[in-house]
């Protein structure tokens, strides 16, 4: 028993005016390495935004004067050095990370749209449309889910439409089923009860009443399925089935800078660098997350 | 000569906003062979007081003062002493029967693994000493019930099987956290009966914590009543039902339904909102609730003194020259 | 409980059909085939190659043909390695993956939950924070990455010490050729291992029950061992199905990067060959392992949690 359960529920006054969201935030803030890593994510996202527009080359452009790979060199402009082709890395590693991220951010979308869809209908509606849903949710699970995404990504070519639809159709598992969970615990709960006994439809209540409260526990999963996307993108890119030349990624430079791992290190650590850094980031602000929306240990 | 003797016992919790203090300067003594009372509403730290003894405490948990339990001060004790004493001088029965027996071990395991780590009983003996022990806690079938799991016995059996479990190795002392709480009203009269026997028989010192006013009537000694982490009355048992002191028992009491209560009117309730340990009120914390209240209660703490009935009440009412 | 083993496998069955019917038309509805990747074939020998492989046959027949051969253990012809049966690549290819994978989880296990358990104790202080940090940077460092880097360390800097490991191949299975790629493959499931051992042991230690146990005077290490171990291992072992997905899917990598001949790669050659029939077979078997793993797992829970036993009678 911690002292959380000392105070009563009554006790208003004290905490009046702090919403469950409010409230959440500030222990989040209180977090140091969930507040680094969210001050690192902005910079690092407003760095793949923004950044390419204020660099002297782009990420495409072949640097002739500097065909081999190049040390970082101020005077023509290569902060990070070229790539074997003569291509600004820096230019590369931000344009990447702009597509690792958007990847990551619509495939997580996608997921969540799927998720959460599947999760509170499950879960509300309850009964026989529950049993196959989780049924279905069961068997995807028994499915080695990544081969079918590579053989997509095979015989439909490599398209990012299609990359990131088919990431996300995988990722949704786990997030129905935290969904449905939660769902049920809010089903038996008295304004859910109120709302459907003044006549409120079965879309409108769950549009109305269970999506929000659902919500807290779906941003904490969507924090820690955005990294997992990003790695899943670069795993693609491995095997040489990510994005197309001369588009790129964060998982296409690591392997691009992999092959030449002996004679030139810095084209494998920076983007690498750049990548691992955002998923520290993402994983240890899921994690100040959940604890922030779930003060159990207080 | 008494058992366990508290004196000035803190405890605090350290949160994100602070500490708060659980328990303040609290003082009190158990006899041999006695049964003391504890009440108080959730949150007035009975529970932490007691589980501060037996160095049970969450880990942000924080104490100074003194608990003597004959020569060891519990609270300064190395973790190889406290082991010791638990389970085997010290023992101490759960509100929750359903919770506090581990879901995936037999019954007689739980038991014998007591007898083997203090009295280092070969399985064998450990075994028939156990059964002999759940049936004299009147567990019917003890030998089947000794190959069981914990969710095989329905919540009274249960709270019998935590009974045995403190009375195996004949504690001198036996604390109870609202024992009877999550039971049936029948199972509960069974259970306190129980506790009553083991107290008579091993003259075992018993420390009973509960809300319920009327568990303690059946069955303590003296009464101690607890509000806001602190002791503001004291006394036997008999003096604090017939005559209380301080107007939180006083609240308490006229709460309590009674059988013979003839007015047929509604049940009173004490005005205002339990105390929020985070954000006590100055001076007497019961001072926004309390019906008797004069203008120095909202400054100035009233210290635990004694009464012309025997009983000690932290109030200004005592003693006040008027 | 053997009613509820056999439900279980009942549930497993229609699965693995399902994963094979989804699958085959996948393959075959797919614009492109195997047959079409170089130079223009002329349309006779195209034919000839289609009537070889019964691709003329109606779709549904093949399906049904497909399936009994399935039931024979036969996965049909490979559309590349022309002179192969599939049968025959699994049969040399699966044993060299099941070793790496089956002695990659038991290094995940063995390192994995001590130290998960190790960091739940010391919740929140450093031995914690170094072992709770460490955890993560083996879940968000690729194992693509770090098997590159395992080979510049062990197969190149330290190629004249006695520390020095090949930096691929297989060697039939040599000792030092195993130590590296199993390393690689374990890395990401200790990670996943520690973090999950350190929530549910932090978890378990904090149940009512273990207060009792506090309370009869165990010492605090068999408090964890015998009182807390059990629940915490819950979560731990329902991993276990996912993981062998993980496995499967590290082994793609490991096995292209090491050059190991296991399924692993040739699902990836398979894939990017268009060899139909190789990538289904090792999807089936691959949806084959995991289902057999989540059996496992059913098992487990029976003896970890013996209500399971009773609730499902």
């Amino acid at each position: 028993m911690t002292s959380s359960s000392l105070t009563s529920p009554q006790d208003a006054p004290a905490v009046q005016g702090r919403s469950l969201w409010q409230d959440a935030w500030r222990r989040l803030l209180a977090n140091r390495a969930a507040l680094v890593s969210l001050i690192v994510l902005t910079l690092i996202a407003i760095a793949a935004v923004f950044g390419p527009l204020f660099l002297p080359w782009s990420y495409d452009q072949i640097d002739w004067d500097h065909v081999e790979a190049m040390p970082p060199d101020f005077a023509s402009g290569h902060y990070f050095g070229t790539d074997s082709l003569g291509r600004d890395l820096l230019a590369r590693t931000l344009f990447g990370g702009r597509i690792s991220l958007m990847v990551g951010i619509l495939a997580t979308f996608v997921a969540l749209t799927i998720g959460v869809t599947v999760g509170t209908v499950a879960g509300y509606v309850g009964g026989k449309t529950d049993q196959f849903l989780m049924r279905f949710v069961d068997l995807m699970y028994s499915v080695p889910l990544t081969f079918f995404v590579i053989i997509l990504m095979v015989f439909f070519g490599r398209n990012f439409i299609l990359m990131f639809l088919a990431i996300g159709a995988v990722e949704w598992l786990t997030m129905a089923r935290i969904v449905r969970g939660q769902t049920l615990t809010l089903r038996s709960k008295e304004f859910i009860e109120a709302a459907r006994a003044s006549g409120g439809s079965t879309p409108a209540i769950i549009l109305r009443h269970i999506v929000p409260n659902v919500l807290g526990v779906v941003m904490v999963y969507v924090t820690l399925t955005i990294p997992n996307v990003i790695l899943l993108e670069s795993f693609l890119s491995f095997l040489g089935l990510g994005v197309q030349e001369p588009m790129t990624s964060w998982g296409m430079l690591i392997n691009d800078g992999a092959a030449e791992l002996e004679i030139n290190p810095r084209t494998l650590i920076i983007p690498a660098a750049f990548m691992t850094a955002t998923l520290f980031c993402f994983n240890f602000l899921g994690d100040g997350l959940r604890d922030a929306l779930d003060p159990k240990d207080r | 000569m008494s058992v366990l003797d508290i004196k000035a016992l803190d405890v605090r919790f350290a949160n994100t906003d602070g500490e708060v203090a659980a328990v303040s300067s609290l003082s009190l003594s158990v006899e041999k062979g006695e049964c003391l009372g504890i009440v108080g509403e959730s949150g007035s730290g009975k529970s932490q007081t007691f589980l501060a003894a037996m160095g049970l405490l969450a880990p942000n948990g924080r104490t100074s003062g003194e608990v003597m339990f004959g020569d060891t001060n519990l609270l300064t004790a190395d973790e190889k002493t406290l082991n010791d004493l638990r389970g085997d001088k010290l023992a101490m029965i759960f509100q929750d029967p359903m919770t506090s027996l581990t879901p995936h071990m037999k019954i007689g395991r739980q038991l014998t693994e007591v007898l083997v780590r203090h009295r280092g009983l070969s399985a064998t003996f450990a075994r028939d000493r156990a059964i002999a022990m759940l049936r004299r806690v009147q567990i019917p079938e003890p030998e089947r019930r000794f190959n069981m799991y914990p969710f095989e016995l329905s919540g009274g059996l249960r709270q019998r099987v935590m009974i045995a479990m403190a009375l195996l190795c004949g504690p001198e002392l036996i604390i109870a956290d609202e024992p009877t709480t999550a039971l049936d009203v029948t199972v509960q009269a069974q259970i306190l009966d129980l506790i009553r026997k083991a107290k008579e028989e091993l003259e075992t010192a018993v420390i009973l914590i509960t809300h319920d006013l009327g568990v303690v009537a059946g069955l303590a000694d003296r009464v101690g009543v607890m509000y806001a982490g602190r002791l503001v009355e004291l006394g036997d048992v008999r003096q604090i039902f017939k005559a209380p002191r301080h107007p939180y028992t006083k609240g308490l009491l006229a709460c309590t339904p009674r059988l013979d209560d003839a007015t047929g009117g509604t049940m009173p309730t004490i005005p205002g909102q339990p105390p929020n340990l985070q954000n006590l009120p100055a001076g007497c914390a019961y001072h926004p609730r309390c019906p008797f209240i004069m203008d120095r209660c909202r400054v100035e703490r009233p210290p635990l003194r004694p009464t012309p009935t025997g009983s000690l009440s932290a109030c200004f009412l005592e003693g006040s020259p008027s | 409980m053997w009613s509820y083993f056999a439900r279980r496998v009942a549930i497993g069955i229609p699965t693995l059909w399902a994963v094979i019917t989804v699958c085959f038309f996948l393959m075959r509805l797919t614009p492109g085939g195997p047959f079409d990747a170089e130079a223009p074939v002329p349309q006779e020998v195209l034919n000839n190659l289609r009537a070889r492989y019964h691709l003329d046959d109606p779709l549904w027949q093949q399906y049904v043909d497909y399936l009994v051969n399935l039931l024979r253990g036969d996965f049909g012809p490979s559309f590349k390695y022309h002179d192969f049966s599939i049968t025959t690549l699994i049969a040399q290819g699966l044993p060299v993956s099941l070793e790496n994978g089956f002695c990659a989880l038991i290094l995940a296990i063995v390192i994995g939950v001590p130290l998960g358990i190790a960091a739940a104790l010391a919740q929140n202080t450093r031995r914690d924070y170094v072992i709770s940090a460490t955890a993560m940077t083996g879940i968000v460092i690729p194992n693509f990455i770090m098997g590159q880097v395992l080979i510049l360390i062990f197969g190149v800097w330290l190629k004249n010490s006695i520390f020095h490991l090949p930096a691929g191949g297989w060697n039939d299975g040599a000792f030092a050729n195993r130590i590296l790629p199993v390393f690689c493959l374990a890395l990401p499931y200790v990670a996943y291992l520690v973090r999950i051992t350190r929530g549910s042991m932090i978890e378990a230690v904090r149940a009512n029950y273990i207060r009792t146990a506090r309370a009869k005077g165990l010492p605090f290490r068999l408090v964890v061992l015998r009182h807390a171990l059990k629940s915490a291992l819950i979560p731990v072992v329902t991993f276990l199905g996912p993981a062998t997905a993980f496995i499967l899917t590290g082994s793609m990598v490991v096995e292209t990067i090491f050059q190991i001949p296991g399924i692993g790669r040739y699902f990836v050659q398979g894939a990017l060959n268009r060899d139909y029939t190789l990538v289904m077979a090792v999807t089936i078997l691959g949806a084959a392992l995991i289902i057999a793993m989540n059996l496992a797992v059913d098992l487990i829970y029976i003896w970890l949690d013996p209500r399971v036993r009773y609730d499902q009678q």
